[in-house]
């Protein structure tokens, strides 16, 4: 098997680091753990802040991928994934996943130029909010869409309901995957509309989940909108929707490496300090050697995690396989690192009170997001034909 | 990279190119079918045909058996990044390796740290030119995981050692023609503290070797014994008793070399997946047996990984950051991927993964039988899972002994 096929070094650049610097800066200052537990206890229906949200856009942040044709700041996923790693390791909440890559992301890729135009400066600037209204079972499935879109006279009826629609609580609208034609699995006849929130007929629901984040279930009651909101032609949209879910799944990938080295580091420092039989207990092999197993799981996340984000840059071939093997591996080594981590810190490990518990629910929420490590494994195996 | 270097590697790629072109015999540009195309060198070389040994021959008149040794050493003086260019422009060509040493590989980049001059001119040059054939004395029947605790001794009698004792797992030591052997100097201090370094000629009398029969068939380990050998006091490589820091030194080398060559060892061979789709047939494209095809694919990618990380890694050598302690990660990470590959393989191929000598198994289920037994081996050899463990714990997460 080859390593990739996009030769980019795996190396950050200095302006990378210094991107690194100035996220990592921010999120801590502003955005440490107590604040996602501020907007947890106060029941926050949001999830985040949209003052935090509006200061990292004023920072790039929002704009970072998009070009400044449309307002934005002309970078890379390379650069947004460091934030997002940065964003991973203080579990800081921001719409960056559902309103810049995938509902921002479709409306780049699939989108006409007025489209972009009418969309995107205002996610750029941070101002809109948007949410992509994809899976409709209990799990993530890329082509298990049964919500149809109807021709109408002058457009379409969108009728179905579509769950764990993150962030769809507050978005100002709604990039909705529907059937046009075809039978719910299939890759054909899926389209892709922009339905703001306000339209006749949407209903949002807001769904807490364990890791305190934003999730809605969206209805869609036969919903009547204009031909000019599909993004490209309806029925063919399966293209764009692949590119959007495996940037999503990179970027993904990227906040969950960071709260899984973040969960690792805070446990190999416990291990160092917490004494038992009146010595460390990072002393005692079995937890040692099980921190060392934990330390190449996430090294070779890092890899993966790199090597997608600059894939998506390089427009390369690979990014389908990388995009897969980088969520099995995140997802997995997340969930692995932060249950580890619990058991590590004993019982200290299961109370509210340490952090370390909330990087082990929203590992295994991000893990389950956009396809878990099965999922991804099942995608891995048959782009590569088998 | 600045690019005049740049510019500079681009030159030296293409005279590399231009000069393996002319002289790397096409014979040399196929890929060698088993391991009787190696070649070790040594007093009495053993060559496949007559393009190796002029290969060899060519190949080592450049310096480019030990690319990186100054040339004074039968060296080519060459850089980190013009030995990789080196290295890829053969890979290009799909050149054999011209000469297989542990000298080169293990004992030269410590002997240029800590041989003598003396030292260094009289072994390096003919190493280089694949005129010694050198094995490795380090594991004893007591000392394996626990390397020093060795028994080996040497007691100084005038101007020579006299060692006594028996390693064991030593490759080649029936066909080598010297030894890097640790020994016990003194016996009174602690452990890491009365070790030595001392070079052994095998011809020495009291050296005696006899090859080691494992669970996958015969193979290229030994075991070597010493009765009353007497070695010259300036065949002592380092400090009279400072010779673990030598041996840990060398053990870095070996690390690399093994992780290396796993993974080069994985590009070559046919993909899982297609070896299933063989044995397992597929339904609608994809693998008939479910299970398999999860353990294929979560393989497929740790592979994946780990080739991505050792890329990184080099990339982060080469843009001058200091590298982690990196080697054990990549030793004991690559070595599992390897067993677990060899137990997929063997399971895929079901009975027929299993059969031995003498039953109707092809050739290549024979081969394959055998190298997932083998394969048990790489994560005990060169330090075993678990010292790899202990050393990232140690070196790389700061915890307490």
């Amino acid at each position: 098997m080859s390593a990739g096929n996009t030769p980019v070094s795996l190396v950050l650049t200095e302006d990378q680091e210094s991107i690194r610097r100035v996220a990592r800066d921010y999120v801590q200052r502003s955005m440490p753990t107590t604040h996602l537990r501020a907007l947890r206890d106060a029941d926050d229906a949001l999830g985040y802040a949209p003052a935090c949200w509006s200061e990292l856009a004023g920072l790039g942040v929002a704009g970072m991928v998009f070009p400044e044709s449309v307002g934005g700041v002309g970078l890379g996923f390379a650069e947004l994934g460091v934030v997002l790693e940065e964003c991973g390791r203080t579990l800081a909440p921001t719409p960056i996943v559902s309103t810049v890559v995938l509902a921002g992301g479709a409306i780049a890729l699939g989108g006409s130029e007025a489209q972009r135009q009418q969309w995107l400066p205002g996610v750029c600037a941070g101002e809109r909010v948007l949410a992509l209204a994809h899976d409709e079972g209990t799990r993530h499935a890329r082509y298990r869409v049964a919500t149809r879109a109807e021709p109408v006279a002058g457009g379409f009826r969108i009728t179905g309901e579509k769950t764990f629609v993150l962030d769809g609580h507050g978005a100002e609208a709604l990039v909705v995957v529907a059937r046009v034609d075809g039978a719910v699995g299939d890759r054909t006849g899926l389209a892709l509309f922009v339905v703001p929130a306000s339209s006749p007929g949407v209903a949002v629901t807001r769904t807490p989940t364990v890791d305190s984040r934003n999730v809605a279930r969206v209805r869609f009651d036969g919903v009547v909108v204009g031909v000019d909101a599909a993004l490209g032609a309806p029925g063919d949209a399966a293209d764009v929707l692949d590119r959007v879910l495996d940037r999503g799944a990179i970027a993904l990938g990227a906040e969950m490496l960071g709260g899984a080295l973040e969960a690792f580091e805070r446990t190999v420092a416990y291990l160092k300090t917490r004494k038992q039989f009146g010595v460390p207990i990072g002393s005692f092999q079995a937890l040692k050697h099980r921190a060392a197993q934990l330390f190449c799981e996430v090294e070779l996340s890092r890899s993966v995690v790199l090597a997608a984000l600059r894939a998506i840059d390089a427009g390369g071939p690979d990014v389908p396989v990388l995009a897969a093997a980088a969520k099995a591996r995140t997802s997995d080594t997340f969930v692995r690192v932060a249950a580890e981590a619990i058991q590590m810190h004993g019982g200290i490990g299961v109370t509210d009170e340490l952090d370390i518990g909330l990087f082990y629910k929203r590992a295994k929420v991000a893990a389950m997001t956009l396809g878990d490590g099965a999922h991804h494994r099942d995608r891995f195996a048959r782009l590569h034909g088998y | 990279m600045d690019p005049e270097r740049r510019g500079d590697l681009e030159e030296f790629r293409a005279s590399t190119r231009a000069w393996l072109e002319a002289h790397c015999p096409s014979a040399m540009r196929t890929p060698a079918r088993s391991a009787d195309d190696d070649v070790w060198g040594g007093r009495a070389p053993v060559f496949p045909n007559e393009d190796a040994r002029v290969w060899l021959e060519r190949m080592a008149a450049k310096g480019w058996t030990a690319p990186t040794w100054p040339r004074e050493y039968g060296g080519a003086g060459l850089s980190r990044d013009e030995a990789r260019v080196l290295d890829e422009e053969q890979r290009r060509l799909g050149c054999r390796m011209a000469l297989k040493s542990f000298g080169v590989w293990m004992l030269g980049p410590v002997l240029l740290e800590y041989g003598t001059e003396e030292q260094k001119r009289t072994f390096l040059p003919p190493t280089a030119r694949g005129e010694i054939r050198w094995c490795q004395g380090y594991s004893e029947p007591s000392a394996g995981s626990d390397l020093a605790s060795l028994q080996t001794r040497a007691v100084l009698d005038g101007d020579s050692y006299v060692v006594d004792g028996q390693k064991v797992w030593t490759s080649h030591a029936d066909k080598a023609d010297w030894m890097f052997c640790l020994v016990r100097t003194d016996a009174a201090a602690p452990k890491h503290e009365g070790i030595s370094f001392l070079l052994i000629d095998m011809r020495s009398p009291g050296v005696s070797a006899r090859p080691i029969r494992l669970i996958s068939g015969a193979s290229p380990f030994c075991e070597a014994f010493f009765d009353g050998v007497r070695v010259p006091a300036s065949q002592l490589v380092g400090t009279l008793n400072g010779g673990w820091k030598v041996a840990k030194a060398l053990l870095e080398h070996e690390r690399a070399l093994i992780s290396k060559m796993r993974d080069a060892a994985f590009g070559e061979d046919e993909p899982l997946e297609s070896v299933a789709k063989r044995y397992l047939g597929t339904d609608d494209g994809v693998l008939a047996d479910a299970l398999l095809r999860d353990r294929i694919a979560q393989a497929g990618m740790d592979s994946l990984c780990n080739s991505l990380t050792l890329r990184r890694s080099a990339e982060t050598m080469r843009a001058g950051r200091p590298p982690g302690h990196e080697t054990s990660m990549f030793k004991l990470y690559g070595t599992e991927l390897n067993k677990r590959r060899f137990e997929l393989l063997v399971e895929i191929e079901g009975y027929r993964g299993v059969g031995a000598e003498g039953s109707d198994v092809s050739a290549e289920e024979l081969a394959s039988t055998r190298a997932w037994l083998r394969s048990r081996a790489n994560s005990i050899e060169g330090g075993s899972s678990e010292i790899q463990l202990n050393i990232i714990a140690r070196r790389v997460l700061g915890l307490p002994e």
